[in-house]
This record gives structure tokens, sequence and C-alpha cells, in this order.
């Protein structure tokens, strides 16, 4: 009973108190000032490397976005 | 030297499930040690034919497609064979008579319900969301499969999962929790299976070339991953005997009760909203190419989705021995829930805004459309129902079985027959479907026998609701049980032809698929410049 007890009240306080602080700040994450490029180009990521795997190691992959304004 | 080691621990489980089929206690036990049995030695002959040849090297620049391949057809064929036990349940309920007495004991109504359910759910959505999520978690990550052989144990370990599970409904072998039917032996199987599938995605994923982790991968990572947890906690459970197939649960009373709904209204959450989300978040902007509408909309969507959608199990069980405030904490949060969910919805229609057009010449897209607007009104429905008040009218009832249907046929089916019918051309290398004609035709079948399906459960649930609680000026009860069934007849018989017209139209799919594999003219390699990057 005493843990029941304590893991209630911890839940009921503290915790909910985390969950609700780490959701808001998701979203504030999510709101956050240039986010919008990262997403933009996240959204687009989807339109290259169909076929095949994004070749070798050689520079990165963030320099090989060719579609990603052509697509809109 | 690893293939000796297989061939040792192939070997060792044959023994083992021989010893252990000899010494069965039940009937289904001995039938899945003799399943088990065929699947070690099926493996043990193809592993030892192999034997001393040279190990192909896995080409690091080719995604792994096999697995993919292998699995759009169990998804098929598995949605065939879950629709039929549908349409076949459908009608034992409209007519008795169709529990023969000779299959009494095996194909009668409550053996077949849970092979329809487990069939649909964990066989064709199953399939489908392991296969999905091997294509995009490629194709977004730009890598090949982690794990070389792991991906093809995963797709195998589960047919044998899927087995055993069909053959334990059929012989009585069951927990008897909705949707978490299938005993110990079977539950620990599918755990390893489980493990493998999410050591596969996660390496794939820590392997990426891409800088970001795509939106639908999130939603593919919390359907395995809350769907082992929840697997665990509720399968917990202590085994008669070693040699048989019964098991005593670890719960009671109505904390297993709790349990069970935590689990079973995050099957549905999990496993057939965010899985089947991470197909959406996919597949519709991959078929109307253009990017999805708002990808900040799609991660608060992910986020308010998994914060929200793990309370609200508690509304199974409202009016019953579960304390109230759980009751209303999880009434709650299912009326929250609406809010990502049509932020999820709007997202998945806006995606084609500026693209409309495409509904009149692509059947693809209107299939994907219209999943999301049964995702949509499914994910209203089910809030409303959730309501203490409403609930009270609907609870017991068909109601429950047609907002299941309208979620499961409408959004899960139709946003799979779109994937099959996206995927299946770019699989075997084709230039397109054998015929959009055909695909047009199951369109309209299934859109049609949804509709009969959802329509007469509405219904025939709120009459039975209204006639079970109506009172005379004694306050006695007007309608006995047998009353209503009488009254449900027709509706039961519109609900069996919703099911035959649905099964109709994936029977026209697969033959559409098979025709675009063997016949459809094949599709020529990529052009050079697309391939290579710009430098």
């Amino acid at each position: 009973m005493e843990t029941y007890t304590w893991l209630r009240a911890f839940a009921d306080s503290w915790h909910l108190l985390f969950m609700f602080l780490f959701f808001i700040g998701v979203f504030v994450f999510i709101l956050r000032p240039g986010s919008s490029k990262v997403h933009d180009e996240t959204a687009n990521m989807i339109f290259r490397n169909d076929d095949k795997p994004a070749g070798g190691n050689t520079g990165s992959v963030r320099e090989s976005r060719p579609s990603s304004k052509e697509a809109h | 030297m690893w293939d000796y080691i297989k061939l040792a621990v192939l070997g060792l489980i044959v023994v083992i499930a021989a010893i252990a089929a000899s010494m069965a206690r039940d009937l289904p036990y001995l039938v899945h040690m003799l399943v088990i049995i065929l699947a070690a030695a099926v493996t043990f002959i193809w592993v030892i034919r192999r034997i001393g040849e040279p190990v192909p090297v896995a080409n690091q620049n080719e995604y792994m497609d096999g697995p993919v391949r292998y699995g759009v057809i169990a998804t098929a064929f598995w949605g065939v064979v879950g629709f039929l036990v549908g349409v076949v349940i459908a009608f034992q309920l409209a007519w008795p008579e169709l529990n023969f007495e000779w299959a009494q004991g095996y194909l009668n109504f409550g053996r077949l319900r849970p092979l329809h359910t487990s069939a649909v759910i964990f066989a064709f959505g199953g399939n489908a969301l392991i296969a999905s999520a091997f294509y995009v978690v490629q194709r977004t990550s730009a890598a090949r499969l982690w794990g070389g052989g792991l991906s093809w144990f995963v797709f195998w370990g589960y047919q044998v999962f899927i087995v055993m599970a069909a053959t334990g409904y059929v012989l009585g072998s069951t927990q008897g929790n909705e949707y978490a039917e299938p005993e110990w032996l079977t539950d620990l199987w599918l755990t390893i299976v489980w493990v493998a599938f999410l050591l596969v995605f996660m390496g794939t994923i820590i392997k990426r070339r891409e800088p970001h982790i795509y939106v639908a991968n999130w939603f593919y990572m919390a359907f395995i991953i809350t769907v082992a947890m929840l697997h665990l906690v509720n399968n917990l459970a202590i085994p008669v005997s070693v040699f048989g197939s019964k098991s005593v649960p670890v719960w009671s009373g109505v904390q297993s009760a709790m349990i069970q709904w935590w689990y079973g209204h995050n099957a549905v959450g999990f496993f057939l909203t965010a899985g089947f989300l991470g197909m959406m978040y996919y597949f519709i902007p991959k078929q109307a190419e253009r990017p999805v509408y708002s990808y900040k909309l799609s991660i608060m969507h992910f986020w308010a989705l998994i914060f929200l959608y793990i309370w609200a199990g508690p509304h199974h069980l409202h009016y019953t021995a579960l304390p109230d405030w759980a009751q209303t904490l999880g009434m709650t949060f299912s009326i929250m829930l609406w809010m990502p969910s049509w932020g999820g919805m709007i997202n998945g229609l806006m995606t084609l805004s500026g693209a409309w057009d495409k509904l009149r010449t692509d059947p693809i897209i209107r299939m994907m459309v219209v999943a999301v607007g049964f995702y949509g009104m499914a994910t209203f429905e089910g809030p409303m129902m959730s309501i203490k008040a409403v609930n009270s009218l609907s609870h017991y009832t068909d109601w429950t079985i047609g907002h299941v249907h309208s979620g499961a046929l409408g959004w899960n089916g139709m946003i799979t027959f779109g994937m099959l019918y996206y995927l299946v051309p770019k699989l075997w290398q084709r230039q397109g479907l054998y015929s959009l004609r055909l695909v047009s035709w199951h369109f309209w079948l299934a859109t049609i026998g949804i509709v009969l399906y959802a329509a007469s459960m509405w219904v025939t649930g709120i009459m039975e609701g209204l006639m079970w609680r109506e009172v005379d000026a004694q306050g006695f009860l007007v309608n006995s049980f047998a009353d209503t069934v009488a009254a449900k007849f027709p509706m039961y018989v519109v609900r069996g032809l919703g099911g035959v017209l649905f099964l109709a139209g994936a029977v026209i799919m697969c033959y559409n698929l098979w025709k675009t594999v063997t016949s459809s003219p094949a599709r020529k390699p990529a052009p050079a410049a697309s391939a290579v990057p710009a430098e």
C-alpha cells in the first residue's frame, strides 16, 4: 500500500507536471523560429532516393537536394 | 560456420518440438508443435541445400525489397481470407443454421469470430504494416534494411505466428481476451518476431543517410514500440504446463479488465491508427506527388495522438466495476483525441490542395482520400460514443460493430488497398497497373459495401439499444432479448451483403495485381540523370 500511495501521489503531481510541460514544450519546439526551413526540406525528402539508397559517404546528403523546390 | 550453427539450432528445435508433441496434453498444443516442426524442418532443408555455396554479398546500394514483395502478397492473401471469414460469420448471425452441426466446436460463430478479427487486424493489417514499414523506412532513410536476413525472419516468423494463432482459435485455444486471444506459446513466439522487427526498423533508422527522420517513421516507431509494451503487459500469464496450451493470467478482477482494454484500445490506437498513419504520411504525398500539406501539423498530430490515445481505454468499461474517476478519465481523453485525429485528417486531405483534379483521373488517390475521410468519420464517432450518456445507449449493441468496421474497412482497408496499388508496379518494375478500370470497380464495390455495412449497423444498434431500455408504465421491460434478435434480421442480411461487396472488391484487386505483375509492360530502367545526385 505504501508503494501505491507514494506512486499515486507522484503521478498526480510531479509526473503530471512533467508530462504537461513536455507536451507544451513539443509544440513550442515545433513552432520555433527557423523550423519551417527544416520542415520544408524534410517534407520533400520522400521525393528522392526512390530507386536506390543515397550513394557513398562523399559529401553530406543535405547537398543532394535537387528536387525539393521543384516539387512545389 | 554460421550455417552449421543455424542447422544445429534448427535440428534441436525439431527434436524438442517432437518430444513436446509426444507429451502434448491437448490438441491445439499438439498442432502448434507440428507447425513448429514443419517450419523448422523446411528452414533446415532450405539452409542445408545452400550450404557451402558462396554467400551473395548484399549490395548496400540497392534496397532490400524481397521481404516487401512477399509482404504485399501475404497482405492480399490474408485480406481475402479474413474478409471471407467475416462474410461467413455475418451470415451465421443472420441464419444460425449456418453453424453446421458437423462443424460444431470448430467452425461455429464462437470459433470463427476471433479468426476473423485476428485475420483482418493482425494477418492483413500486420503484413501491410510490416511490408510498408520496410519499404518506407528504406526510402526515407536512403539506406538498405539493417540486419541482413533478419527481415526475412520477421516476415516468415510472422506468418508462423498467424498460422499458430489461427489453428489455435479453430481448436479452441484462447485466453478469451479480445484481440489478445493467442495463448502463451504463440505470444512468446510473437514477442521474438516483434523484437526482430524493432531491431530491423531501428537499425535502418540509425544508419540512415538523411539528416531527419521523416514523420512516417515516427508513427511506425510508436506503433512497433507501443505494441510490444501492450503485448507484454496484457499477456502476463503462467502456463499450467509447458506441454499444454492453457495458461492462467497474472491479472485478476477489474485490474484484469482495465489492462485488457488498455491493451485493446491501444491496439486500435497504435496498430490500426499510428501504423496506418505512417502509411498515410508516405503514400498519399507520393501518389499525389506533393509534399504533405503541413509538416508542422504532422508532428503535432504525432505527439498529441500518442500522448492522448494511451489514456482512452477505460471508455470500454463504462458503467462497470471500474472506478468512476477512471471511466471519466477515459471519456475525457477520448474526447480530446478528436482534435489530433481531425488535425491529421485535414493534413491528409489538404495534401491534395491544388491537385484535386487527380480525384477524377486517379482511382488510387480516390481510394486514399476516402480512407482519410473514413478516418475522420470514425474518429468523430468514437469520441462521441465514449461519452457516458451516449455509451449507455450504444454499449453492447451493433452500433459498436458498425463503428469498428467504418474504421477498419474504410480507413485501414482503403489505405492498404491504395498502398498495394502504389507498391506493386514499383516493386515488380512495371510501368503501371494492369487496369485502372478494375481499380474503379474495386473502389465502388468497397465503398458501397462499407456504406451498407455501417448504415445497417447504425440502424440495428440504435434500435436494439432503445428496445433494451424500453419500459412500460409499470416499469417492466417491454422487450425480451429474443425480440431484439428477431427485429435485427433484415439489417443482418444487409450487413452480410455489404461484406460480400467488400470481399468482391478485394478479389478484383488480387486479379488486377496478379495481372500487373504477369502481363503489364516492364518499366524501363530509370534514366541515369535522375539517379545521379546533382552536385
